[in-house]
């Protein structure tokens, strides 16, 4: 900023290299005053102190590939527990020579996503290719048709247990919540009342409570002989937790949109049908996009409270492998796995919404 | 343009499109709208002005039913306003509104703004729409702005392609509600030009408005309203000239100056 040096009158005076480059970062940043120099020196001690040993444990004292046995020997990390039990750990206790099915229907499903998440994609092609995969998906894990042995409900567990619960879930309790939010905002008394006293109470309850009710409560209401798959129970109690959350979330979209666009699409002659499709929701939806991934995303996480009714998710098949004996002392390399694949779920989830958001801005 | 509007007032037809019998209009206990009475003839073009809060805006929104009125009757092209949702959507058809704040659809592109009526509600193809849609908006040259978003236009563009998304719809009134009062200075003129091409054209307008340029020059008719009522209404050179009532007095010595 300085213009008075009279050897260079030029427009290119450069800046003092103090406040440029790594060197000006580090000073602006870490050493702007004695009190952050302070408090920079304490946070590089800390991960002085964390850090190196962590890599040490992860990296190089651990073991990747051996028997439980070997693992005792050393001080790190050991990793083979998930080698040596992985089968169960993602399929659970789908039988061992059927569990190319579950894997075959899951990587189907990822190819989906990955291609549905260009909207240059979104035909109707599409739709009728996710319809025929879903059928497809639910043959190869139920069996019974093309020679395909058939394979019991209470038999799926771990990971396509947790992925079919969040992206089902997911999928209806989004639609769900958006005409629980308009009917919040109806002017018709009866429609208003009933999504108030659905959202409230069910945000009144934790989801534990809604998954035992469906597991418990809800089966004493049923004639006797009639049961109904626990698996869909609890799709159920989650999908109607989720939607009263993201009604929520979308009512306060609804609720920021101005009144000149409802003016302007009735002024054209549009019904409430067509205003509400084509003027207010693309606009409310894409204002309250990172609250309703927040939302999402906590679902996601939540599918795992199903141990509770006895279902074998990813998490529940994890603990089970630890309660072998051989490998109970390894759960946190068991755990950090779980968690890295629900960080994985979790991570394309909120980094797909950031590109939606970009994608969806129109500069108002 | 006084001369022209002298002699095509007394071309106006006898058909009337708007009529509005008796007609009160309350906000809870607040009388908004008094007894008003008023008969648009097809192709008449109406200034309406009057200080703020005196029901000129809800006046022109009681017509396309953006509000309720409680009493009275208001019958726009031969169908009653009524509660029944059918005849609402049939009028509004056929009353283009322009919005002081213009109220365009941020999340379209101009060119989807103006398809957006003719494709839902009149059912005109796709492409026939996107021909007619790029036709009005060379009309409020704008043509080229066709393909971006409402955000990145300038006030007085936003307000034209507002004015062509109406135009759209073909409209038999058009309803304006203070089209020029959120523009800057320098852009008020760009879409009064446009209003007076429309006008030229025989458009049915009803306009709520301070420009008294606008009024004098176009208007067949000017009304000044206070207090929920129409207070007096003339041709435009009676009204500025020689205002007979009061309050239109007072209110034009403090516009005028």
């Amino acid at each position: 900023m300085n213009g008075n040096n009279g050897t260079n009158s030029e427009n290119n005076i450069k800046p003092p290299a103090t406040s440029v480059g790594v060197l000006g970062w580090a000073r602006a940043n870490l050493f702007n005053s004695w009190f952050n120099s302070i408090l920079t020196l304490i946070a590089l001690f800390v991960l002085w102190r964390i850090i190196p040993p962590f890599i040490r444990w992860t990296f190089i004292d651990s073991l990747w590939f051996s028997t439980s046995d070997e693992c005792r020997e050393i001080g790190g990390a050991c990793w083979s527990i998930i080698p040596a039990n992985w089968r169960f750990m993602i399929f659970g206790f789908y039988p061992y020579e059927q569990q190319w099915r579950p894997l075959l229907a899951m990587v189907m499903l990822v190819i989906l996503l990955f291609y549905s998440r260009n909207r240059d994609h979104w035909k109707k092609s599409l739709l009728y290719a996710w319809l025929i995969s879903l059928v497809a998906m639910g043959l190869l894990m139920k069996g019974g048709v093309a020679g395909l042995t058939p394979i019991e409900s209470n038999q799926w567990g771990g990971l396509p247990l947790t992925l079919m619960l969040s992206v089902f879930g997911l999928a209806a309790a989004y639609p769900l919540g958006v005409i629980l939010a308009l009917g919040r905002q109806s002017e018709l008394p009866a429609i208003k009342t009933v999504c108030i006293v659905y959202i409230e109470m069910i945000r009144g309850v934790p989801l534990i409570t809604l998954l035992f009710m469906s597991s418990v409560v809800f089966p004493l209401f049923l004639p006797e002989g009639v049961t109904v798959n626990p698996i869909l129970r609890a799709q159920v109690a989650i999908i109607m937790f989720t939607a009263a959350y993201i009604a929520e979330v979308v009512r306060g979209g609804l609720q920021g949109m101005a009144k000149g666009q409802y003016e302007a699409a009735e002024s054209l002659g549009l019904n409430y049908y067509q205003t509400m499709r084509l003027v207010i929701l693309p606009q409310a939806l894409k204002i309250v996009i990172p609250p309703t991934v927040s939302q999402l995303i906590s679902a996601l996480k939540d599918t795992s409270l199903v141990v509770i009714i006895a279902l074998y998710d990813l998490l529940k098949t994890t603990q089970s492998t630890l309660s072998n004996p051989n490998w109970m002392a390894y759960s946190s390399e068991a755990y950090i796995f779980v968690a890295l694949i629900y960080f994985a779920c979790c991570y394309f989830m909120s980094s797909y919404s950031r590109r939606l958001e970009v994608e969806l801005d129109t500069g108002l | 343009m006084n001369d022209t509007a002298t002699a095509e007032r007394n071309e106006l037809s006898d058909d009337a499109i708007i009529e509005i019998t008796g007609m009160h209009k309350w906000y809870g206990e607040f009388h908004v709208l008094q007894d008003i009475n008023l008969t648009v003839q097809k192709k008449e073009r109406i200034v309406i002005c009057g200080p703020s809060g005196s029901g000129k805006s809800t006046l022109i929104r009681c017509i396309n039913r953006l509000e309720e009125h409680q009493r009275g009757r208001i019958v726009v092209d031969g169908i009653e306003l009524t509660n029944d949702i059918k005849n609402i959507e049939k009028i509004r058809v056929e009353v283009g509104m322009v919005f002081q704040h213009f109220n365009l659809f941020p999340h379209l592109t101009i060119v989807e703004n103006l398809t957006l009526g003719p494709v839902w509600v009149r059912k005109v193809p796709k492409k026939e729409a996107e021909e007619m849609a790029m036709y009005y908006l060379e009309k409020v040259q704008i043509a080229e702005q066709a393909q971006k978003f409402p955000g990145q236009l300038s006030g007085g563009q936003q307000q034209r392609v507002a004015i062509a998304r109406s135009l759209c719809m073909a409209p038999k009134v058009m309803l304006f509600d203070e089209p020029t009062s959120a523009l800057d200075p320098e852009m008020i003129k760009e879409v009064l030009d446009v209003m007076i091409d429309l006008a030229q054209e025989g458009m049915t307008m009803l306009v709520v408005t301070h420009e008294m340029g606008f009024a004098k020059s176009v208007a067949h008719r000017v009304l000044f309203m206070d207090y929920g009522q129409i207070v007096e209404q003339n041709t435009p050179e009676e009204f500025f000239e020689n205002p007979r009532n009061d309050r239109t007095k007072l209110f034009l010595s403090q516009i005028l100056n």
